[in-house]
């Protein structure tokens, strides 16, 4: 399915990454939209809320986050196409919906553009600390997916990607921008709408008396209804069997968790997305994500004017995280040398993945502004010795 | 011995000069609470001295009462175990009159 | 089991919305939420809905266990959340009559920003409040309903904080009709509902249900039945008064009846009203 000509925005604008996050999710055909103000994400929300009319959506900015995130979810049941947007200490506060749209399988998209934390932190500048909480914030076991931009033009690209994800598997999908990523200005190309593939939401054609609304397909994924189309079915965040139904047993927690982990899980594989360089000989591998990823490949660059063999990992989805790429690079490379805006997240996931084969030494960053280039090609420096 | 309606016994029909009602009993729903027999406006029920299967006592239409078919016990029935309807009478004129409160 | 649904027998007025194959339900015996839902019942029968087209979006709670029983469209959701959750849902479908039957716990303590905006906006949903002074799921704990005096798990030497008046509550957020009546007062219940499901706007009715098991225990009230009977006999009459003066008291009178019932735009009429002005007024300016 292609897009909605009248919802796409086609031609080459100068916009910032809030923006394009914002006319991405038009794109992809977002009709509702709850939200609440938090720098520095409110861009976002204040943009929906202008173009709302213009493109048949539905902007109501709630009471607080607790509502904002399940106000879309009552949105997606209701037949829309639903996102809303935050920073950290929202993000937080969204976390019980967040498992709920996993428990429930409500496709819907969390954008969280980071700021310094914790806590109020610094709201107007960048952080990276949010990307482990966006994997397990909530609490209980599932699965979600991530994507994470480094530029305007990616936020449009990946918004659209993102909602594409949340209806094939009927997962909420978390979209991890940064403050830099999304108040950064640069040209943003938005194609005719017959270039945009949309992934339609996986409604059933099996009449009331035969659907089930947790009965799996053959990808482990249900198909999906509305109400108001005479289905009469019921939806809980309790452990429920296939008719949806409390059924508060061990049996069907097994069954009905692992499902919910595995459907993203098994698929980890086919759902990597990366941007890489220089792997092919490399000895020492960056891997960096968001904004900090820009300041990494600039380090990557002129540690190979150094005649230094390193490579480049970003990845575009850090969630389910890239472990094939990692494990296989850890066979032959020296060391993974991880960049990130934070103390440490995704450094615990490349080092796991490296099993011990090959080194992995992080680049920290408390938050509020970018790496020193320099810093970064002294950490590859050292660990080349 | 119950007057109960189930499947297998008949339903117990009230007989009245004008207003007739049958009341269903469904035995096994039934958690005993006593609304029924307490707002029934022609006391026409009791607890029976009889056990259901969750140990409860359910209600049962007491012998020489009138049910009118007004249907508060279905209606205040937490437990949906009860319910009445009107019957109407062939040989006498039907009068639309009222029992509810 | 049940013989309500034997071809030859006529059935309970309840069972076309009710998951029969859920029954007996959780609620104890002497519990006032099973009455609510045969007045809602009869209600949907009157007011001749398409039941396809009626959504039920319960909270977390004894009350929030209505959505798993009634076969509608229904959702349960997050404690406290209902409201914002049935905000999109009928943001999403306004052909939808979308009723929140919820508790006085998850409505109004955790939900209380919620119901307070929603109120205020006018949100077109129909909240059916059971009020039985408790939080009954969790095992008796106080509420922001709970009489003074009154004994709970969390207050065991008496609850001491002033509780809500619910009428009051709603109308001074906004609410466009506001009920109050006791699980006695069944035909009344269901009349409310019919209005509340034909009202445009935030419609909310505050059901005093009894709590056998917690409330009416601890505080020696005697079974579900006592309770029914004192509602009967405690409470009073009294539409059209005002919400100010319904406050309830433990053991003390009950004023139940219609306050409030208003006309004012909904949320999606004034979001519509407004941007249509804006938008026509702005293109107007341009040309």
């Amino acid at each position: 399915m292609k897009a909605d000509p009248k919802m796409v925005l086609t031609g080459v604008h100068f916009l910032d990454g809030d923006q394009a996050c914002c006319e991405g999710a038009i794109a992809a055909g977002a009709n509702f939209v709850a939200g609440y103000p938090i720098t520095p994400s409110t861009e976002i929300v204040e943009r929906y809320a202008s173009r709302a009319p213009k493109v048949g959506g539905v902007f109501l900015q709630m009471e607080d986050e607790l509502a904002s995130s399940i106000a879309i979810q009552g949105a997606v049941w209701g037949g829309a196409k639903a996102f809303t947007v935050t920073s950290g200490p929202g993000f937080s506060l969204m976390m019980e919906h967040i498992g709920f749209a996993a428990m429930t399988e409500t496709p819907c998209v969390f954008v969280d553009v980071q700021r310094g934390g914790p806590s109020t932190g610094l709201p107007t500048l960048p952080g990276q600390a949010d990307v482990m909480q966006a994997r397990w914030g909530s609490h209980g076991d599932y699965e979600i997916i991530a994507l994470c931009p480094n530029s305007p033009q990616e936020c449009f690209d990946l918004m659209i990607d993102a909602f594409n994800l949340s209806e094939q598997y009927r997962v909420p999908v978390m979209f991890m921008m940064d403050e830099c990523v999304g108040h950064m200005t640069e040209k943003v190309v938005i194609p005719p709408a017959d270039a945009i593939d949309v992934f339609p939401r996986r409604y059933t054609s099996l009449p009331p008396e035969e659907y089930f609304p947790y009965r799996p397909g053959p990808d482990g994924i249900p198909e999906m209804v509305k109400a108001g189309d005479g289905y009469h079915f019921h939806i809980t965040g309790l452990t429920h069997d296939e008719q949806g139904y409390p059924a508060m047993t061990w049996q069907e927690q097994e069954k009905l968790v692992r499902r919910l982990v595995e459907k993203i899980r098994l698929n980890g594989e086919r759902l990597e997305r990366n941007e890489t360089h220089g792997l092919e000989d490399a000895e020492i591998v960056i891997v960096a994500y968001g904004i900090s990823s820009r300041v990494a490949l600039h380090a990557v660059q002129m540690a190979r004017e150094q005649g230094l063999k390193v490579g480049f990992l970003r990845p575009l989805m850090l969630w389910p995280f890239p472990e094939k790429t990692v494990r296989e690079l850890a066979h032959r490379v020296k060391a993974f040398v991880v960049v990130e805006m934070n103390y440490g997240q995704i450094v615990y996931e490349v080092e796991r993945c490296a099993a011990g084969e090959a080194r992995t030494v992080l680049v920290p960053h408390g938050g509020g502004t970018v790496h020193d280039p320099q810093e970064i090609l002294k950490a590859i420096c050292e660990v080349a010795q | 011995m119950n007057e109960a309606i189930t499947p297998e016994a008949p339903p117990a029909v009230a007989r009245s000069r004008k207003l007739r009602g049958i009341v269903y009993i469904d035995w096994d729903l039934c958690k005993g609470c006593g609304f029924c027999v307490d707002f029934c406006p022609t006391k026409v029920l009791a607890l029976s001295e009889e056990f259901n299967a969750h140990g409860y006592h359910p209600p049962y239409l007491l012998p020489e009462r009138t049910c009118t078919g007004c249907d508060l016990c279905g209606l205040y029935c937490p437990d949906f175990a009860i319910f009445s309807v009107r019957v109407p009478i062939e040989t006498e004129p039907s009068e639309g009159g009222s029992s509810e409160s | 089991m049940s013989t309500s649904s034997t071809s030859a027998l006529p059935t309970n007025p309840v069972i076309p919305i009710l998951r029969t194959e859920r029954m007996p339900h959780i609620w104890c015996p002497g519990c006032g939420i099973g009455t609510t839902v045969n007045c809602f019942a009869r209600a949907l029968v009157e007011s001749k809905l398409p039941l396809d087209k009626v959504a039920v979006v319960s909270g977390i709670g004894c009350t929030g266990r209505v959505a798993g029983y009634v076969k509608l469209d229904s959702f349960h959701t997050t404690h406290g959340r209902a409201i914002p959750f049935a905000t999109g849902l009928k943001l999403a479908n306004p052909d939808l009559t979308v009723v929140v039957y919820s508790g006085d716990g998850d409505l109004i303590a955790i939900g209380g920003n919620h119901f307070i905006h929603a109120a205020r906006r006018n949100a077109d949903l129909k909240i059916i409040c059971v009020n039985n002074f408790i939080y009954g799921m969790t095992g008796g704990q106080v509420a922001p309903t709970t009489p003074v005096g009154a004994l709970a798990t969390t207050s065991p030497y008496g609850s001491y904080e002033r509780p809500f008046n619910l009428p009051y509550l709603a109308e001074s957020s906004g609410a466009v009709y506001v009920a109050r009546w006791t699980a006695f007062h069944v035909r009344h219940i269901t009349r409310s509902m019919v209005k509340a499901f034909s009202k445009k706007g935030f419609a909310f009715i505050e059901i005093i249900a009894p709590c056998p098991t917690l409330y009416q225990r601890r505080n020696r009230l005697g079974t579900g039945l006592e309770a029914m009977q004192f509602y009967k006999q405690k409470s009073v009459i009294k539409n059209g008064a005002s919400t100010k003066d319904v406050e309830i008291s433990f053991q003390g009178e009950i004023v139940v009846g219609e306050f409030v019932n208003i006309e004012r735009p909904t949320l999606r009429q004034a979001m519509d009203l407004q941007l249509q002005r804006t938008l026509a007024s702005r293109s107007a300016t341009r040309k």
